[in-house]
């Protein structure tokens, strides 16, 4: 399919999509020979699951229940990414979604009614699971008791065909920590993999001191990342600033998925921590999804995955690179 | 930097200076402590932590003076954390919880609440500025 995106299919995109998080075509390298089928190799025998492609999508930050300024939106972005997900042609194996599900209150009832609320929507999604790790406004108030009652476990991990997912929380303790149990607990779960093994850690906090000013870090981050630096293949996917963000440490690289909500400004722009206005002429702006692909150049592990960022707006997009990558053949349709 | 910390530290120095006479600073009011003549005791500014604000909103400290930030709750736990000047301290209701620094840096240093306190606490936030 041509780069160029026609008018036809951009108003098909324009309908039907108007807000996502992120969507991962995970793509392993399967050379012919090399480290790469060395390492496929033992995490086949480790855990069974052949290495193979696969896509899954990452949305963030939906806050089910918020009402009030800056977004009268409510649940609609989180409703048209499901639409959108639904509508793919090559269904993700599943979607991680990285915290602040819901905006918290302490009216009685009312805190669980929105976590139901948020799995009645995620339960329109066609996909194969879909996995949740909290944010403060999920776990802050109550050190995660309602979300475990309703999710499960706010931290664990799971292997997806010879993937290795880590879920981290870093927002159940009174500080924004991991906490040293969870990094016991992280060590332990490391240990079976060989150090080339591909590994994706998704949390809601950055794991590293991005704006400490507006609480963006977790204080015991650096030795979360310590703790992975053996690892060359690490990918963290996170929340909680409400907008895109790509950081490279080491071997590992982090990225940020927009929010389902509002968005945050860039901090080097300006000190105050606001939401961006609403803009009723592209209610969806700064609302906008990540693309990850198979990367063109297969061999080199550390490649792994490629990660595009696309804004969905209402009369902007049709001309960005990312909509053209979006409607790629082997991508999302 | 030189950073104390001590709850109970400053619990006793309150009791100490009430002993004495000395007026207490309300957090309510972030008034300053006067230090007596030869004493050596570190300028005292109480800074009150409410949902979601605190009192004051900022506060003007001098470059290599040491200070004790006297810190208290009047509803919840909050969190009271500024990296640059190495704060990190826990504000506890119904305790007096005292940070001592030295700063060295001059500039305007954003301090926030990370204790997470409710719907507003992302914006809980306040100024202290080295001269």
């Amino acid at each position: 399919m041509a780069d160029r995106v026609d008018r036809r299919s951009f108003l098909k995109i324009a309908g039907t999509s108007l807000g996502i998080g992120a969507l991962y075509s995970v793509a392993p390298l399967l050379g012919a020979d090399g480290e790469a089928v060395e390492v496929a190799r033992t995490l086949w025998k480790r855990n069974g699951e052949r290495l193979k492609p696969f896509s899954f999508i990452q949305l963030s930050d939906t806050h089910v229940g918020f009402s009030g300024p800056p977004d009268p939106l409510g649940t609609q972005a989180y409703e048209r990414a499901v639409e959108m997900i639904n509508s793919l042609r090559h269904r993700p194996d599943f979607v991680l979604v990285t915290g602040d599900l819901t905006h918290d209150s302490e009216k009685p009832g009312e805190h669980a009614a929105r976590m139901k609320k948020f799995q009645e929507i995620s339960g329109r999604l066609k996909t194969g699971a879909v996995r949740c790790i909290p944010g403060e406004h999920d776990a802050g108030l109550d050190g995660g008791a309602l979300f475990r009652d309703v999710f499960g476990p706010t931290f664990y991990s799971f292997d997806h065909r010879g993937v290795h997912f880590i879920g981290l929380d870093n927002v159940s303790r009174a500080k924004p920590e991991v906490g040293p149990e969870q990094l016991a607990w992280l060590k332990k779960d490391l240990a079976r993999f060989p150090t080339t093994a591909p590994i994706v850690v998704f949390t809601h906090r950055p794991l590293f001191d991005l704006k400490p000013e507006w609480e963006w870090f977790t204080s015991d981050g650096d030795d979360v990342m310590n703790t992975l630096a053996p690892y060359e293949n690490v990918t963290v996917l996170y929340g909680h600033i409400h907008r895109q963000h790509e950081y490279a440490a080491g071997s590992a690289r982090h990225y940020a998925a927009r929010s389902l909500i509002w968005a945050f400004p860039d901090p080097a722009t300006t000190a105050d921590k606001k939401p961006l206005p609403f803009d009723k002429e592209q209610p969806f702006k700064n609302l906008g999804l990540r693309l990850v692909q198979e990367p063109q150049t297969r061999g080199a592990m550390p490649d792994w995955p490629t990660i595009d960022d696309v804004e969905l707006t209402m009369h902007e997009y049709s001309g960005t690179v990312g909509i053209s990558q979006f409607l790629k053949e082997g991508a999302a349709r | 930097m030189r950073i104390e910390q001590d709850c109970g530290r400053a619990m006793l120095l309150a009791i100490a200076l009430a002993t004495a006479g000395l007026t207490i600073a309300s957090p309510l009011h972030a008034r300053t402590e006067e230090t007596p003549k030869g004493d050596q005791s570190p300028r005292v500014v109480a800074i009150a932590a409410r949902r979601f604000e605190f009192v004051p909103k900022e506060i003007t400290l001098k470059q290599g003076e040491t200070v004790t930030l006297r810190l208290t709750s009047e509803d919840v736990t909050h969190g009271f954390f500024m990296k640059t000047l190495g704060i990190d301290a826990v504000i506890e209701p119904g305790r007096v919880t005292d940070v001592t620094i030295t700063p060295q840096t001059t500039g305007s240093f954003t301090t926030i609440c990370d204790h997470f306190c409710g719907e507003g606490h992302g914006n809980m936030h306040m100024t202290i500025v080295i001269e």
